[in-house]
């Protein structure tokens, strides 16, 4: 049977296709992660805080307006004052047990002013503050490190060789998270010499443990996927794997939990250092200061003040930004 | 159940051996006796001292000693505090440490449910922001740093309350409510969380087309049934309120087992430091257990023997 061509018509470009064209560029999972938490106002803000914390800190010894363990007994206990002291809460005014209020400065050369005062050796609190920041932050850096070095090897090494390995690994975690944090780190100062090396062992020493949990769970499940076979399939060393498949897709897991990592080292420095076994005297730390300030705030307040402050402010913005990454990372959390 | 509950009481055994172990050649390994702070002693004082408290013994004979008492509820005298047993310094102190820690956890749990209830019926109102920006508050500012600024308003500013004297229910409220604040915020985050996946589910739209109004929706089916995982956290909140407690404890001067740890710490009293560790972990242990057991006796979905979480 014979159909003459002119049965045929030509088709009519199909304009459906115009309207299934994807117009945006497709995004990958980081791209798309970081477009969910810049939205995040919130969260937004607490990054923001948070890198002028960081960078304040790092240029603290640049920026201090004085060594942060310089004494000086004539300048002792002045409260923050700028300029003329025409700013209310930076006058340098103090107030007397009966309530009257005199001037800190009288009798000092007036063009000497502490923008935020002085402790009881007379040593700045502005630089000790910065200072201070520097050192919790550098705690905490050192810390979450520690915890990543230790934390995701073990917890690949545990969920991909499964088995014995597995089982062995995970009763040593459950003995090491057993044993309160609090207890664990209290012994690990007493027979350590105090200082930062000190401290950042203690803290770590049970703080890897929730990373490598996060991880081994995490690792379970990509090991069943196709793609790990693929790779497997191909002969690819499971080192190679690791480091090719199951790390880019456990990266959001470790990011979030990094984040809630670099509060709770925060605050276990401030805490060790409140009780009296952290930063050894005269290094200034968060800690430290506020134990200072908590001893002296019946006449000289604004010592409390500014460590707390400050603590506070590290330990929120951090928090926020974390549940920002979570959101952002994990949207099926919202 | 029998089979579950034999391995969790051995592990927890084999835990506590281990923490018991450490603890023992970890002070062993501490700089300073705990005779160096007292006036200056002879030779013969000192051997006489070392041998009252079994110093002069190998290390390995001590720890033996040290193992066989503990398993009889032994755990030795205090180096200071007038040779005081250890386990008569915990009974003594447990109290004041008790009361605080329940009232905490009291305290927070109430107003946790209802402030994390309330976000979660007015989800995305301003209501919501305001407890959820109160919780993060709570979650991030520390207990010690929380103790510092009540005692500083309420306390010395406002005289509200003693500054820091245990006498009396009226000095346990300020120490309370620093450490009531993080399980508050922390039941109010996980009550919300619970709640709006509860508010979601069928039985509560059934409740509501049956006539049910919301109150009555939420009291009867809402609220119990987002309350049964809240058990879970009372594990990690007993952990935060005895981390808390040490430092409150000690701003606040009350004589529970918190301030004891620290000025044992300062002292190098070892055997106080290792009875109270064992103690704490102890505690702990026995607490995680029971909150495991509970929470597979409330919720049947959850089987035990598969790890109970």
């Amino acid at each position: 049977m014979e159909i003459s061509k002119d049965k045929f018509k030509l088709a009519k470009k199909d304009t459906h296709l115009e309207q299934e064209k994807i117009s945006t560029p497709s995004l990958t999972f980081f791209q798309d992660a970081v477009r969910r938490l810049k939205k995040n106002k919130v969260a937004m803000f607490a990054l923001g805080l948070l890198v002028l914390i960081i960078a304040l800190a790092v240029t603290a010894p640049i920026i201090s307006p004085q060594d942060p363990n310089a004494q000086n007994i004539k300048y002792a206990n002045l409260p923050p004052k700028i300029g003329s002291g025409n700013i209310p809460g930076f006058s340098g005014e103090l107030t007397s047990q009966s309530g009257a209020k005199y001037d800190a400065y009288a009798g000092l050369p007036s063009d000497k002013t502490f923008i935020l005062g002085t402790d009881y050796l007379g040593r700045d609190l502005l630089s000790r503050v910065l200072h201070g920041t520097r050192l919790s932050l550098l705690i905490a850096l050192l810390a979450t490190l520690v915890d990543l070095l230790i934390g995701v090897p073990y917890g690949i090494v545990s969920g991909w060789k499964g088995g014995v390995l597995d089982t062995v690994m995970q009763r040593i975690i459950e003995v090491i998270s057993s044993v309160p944090t609090l207890v664990v780190v209290v012994l690990m100062l007493l027979v350590l010499k105090p200082g930062l090396l000190s401290i950042v062992l203690a803290i770590s020493f049970t703080g890897w443990v929730t990373m490598a949990r996060l991880v081994r769970a995490q690792t379970l499940q990509l090991k069943e996927l196709e793609f790990v076979m693929a790779a497997q399939t191909l002969g690819e060393s499971s080192f190679k794997i690791a480091m090719k498949h199951l790390i880019p897709n456990l990266s959001s897991v470790i990011i979030i939990q990094t984040m809630f990592t670099i509060p709770t080292a925060i605050f276990f420095e401030a805490f060790l250092s409140f009780i009296g076994i952290g930063m050894p005297a005269p290094n200034a730390s968060l800690g430290t200061l506020l134990s200072d300030g908590q001893k002296a705030f019946r006449f000289f307040p604004y010592q409390m003040w500014i460590p707390a402050i400050v603590l506070s402010v590290i330990m929120i913005a951090a928090n926020l930004l974390g549940d920002g990454l979570r959101d952002a990372f994990d949207p099926k959390s919202e | 159940m029998v089979k579950y509950l034999a391995k969790r009481i051995s592990f927890l055994v084999l835990t506590l051996f281990l923490v018991a172990s450490i603890t023992f050649f970890l002070m062993k390994l501490m700089p300073g006796t705990p005779f160096s702070n007292q006036a200056k002693l002879s030779p013969e004082q000192l051997d006489i001292l070392n041998k009252q408290y079994g110093l002069d013994k190998p290390v390995f004979i001590q720890y033996l000693s040290y193992l066989w008492n503990m398993v009889q509820g032994n755990l030795g005298t205090s180096f200071q505090f007038n040779n005081q047993a250890v386990t008569s310094i915990i009974l003594e102190r447990m109290g004041p440490s008790l009361q605080l820690g329940s009232q905490a956890m009291l305290f927070g749990s109430f107003f946790g449910i209802i402030l994390g209830a309330i976000a979660a019926i007015k989800k995305n109102t301003w209501v919501d922001s305001v407890a959820t920006f109160f919780s993060i508050l709570g979650i991030s500012i520390p207990s010690f740093v929380l103790a510092v600024l009540l005692q500083y308003f309420l306390a010395f500013k406002l005289n509200l309350f003693p500054v820091a004297l245990w006498d009396g229910w009226n000095s346990s409220i300020l120490p309370s409510l620093a450490l009531a604040v993080a399980p508050l915020a922390n039941v109010a985050r996980f009550m919300r969380t619970e709640m709006v996946d509860v508010l979601s589910s069928d039985y509560i739209t059934l409740s509501k087309s049956k006539g049910n109004s919301k109150w009555q929706t939420v009291a009867k089916h809402a609220l119990r049934n987002s309350l049964i995982p809240a058990v879970t956290i009372i594990g990690p909140m007993t952990v935060n309120l005895m981390t808390g407690s040490l430092v409150v404890e000690n701003i606040f001067t009350v004589p529970g087992i918190g301030e004891q740890f620290v000025k044992s710490i300062m002292t190098n009293d070892y055997p106080t430091i290792m009875g109270l560790t064992i103690f704490y972990s102890f505690l702990l242990t026995v607490v995680i257990l029971i909150v495991d057991i509970l929470y597979g006796i409330i919720d049947p979905r959850i089987r035990l023997n598969e790890g109970g979480k």
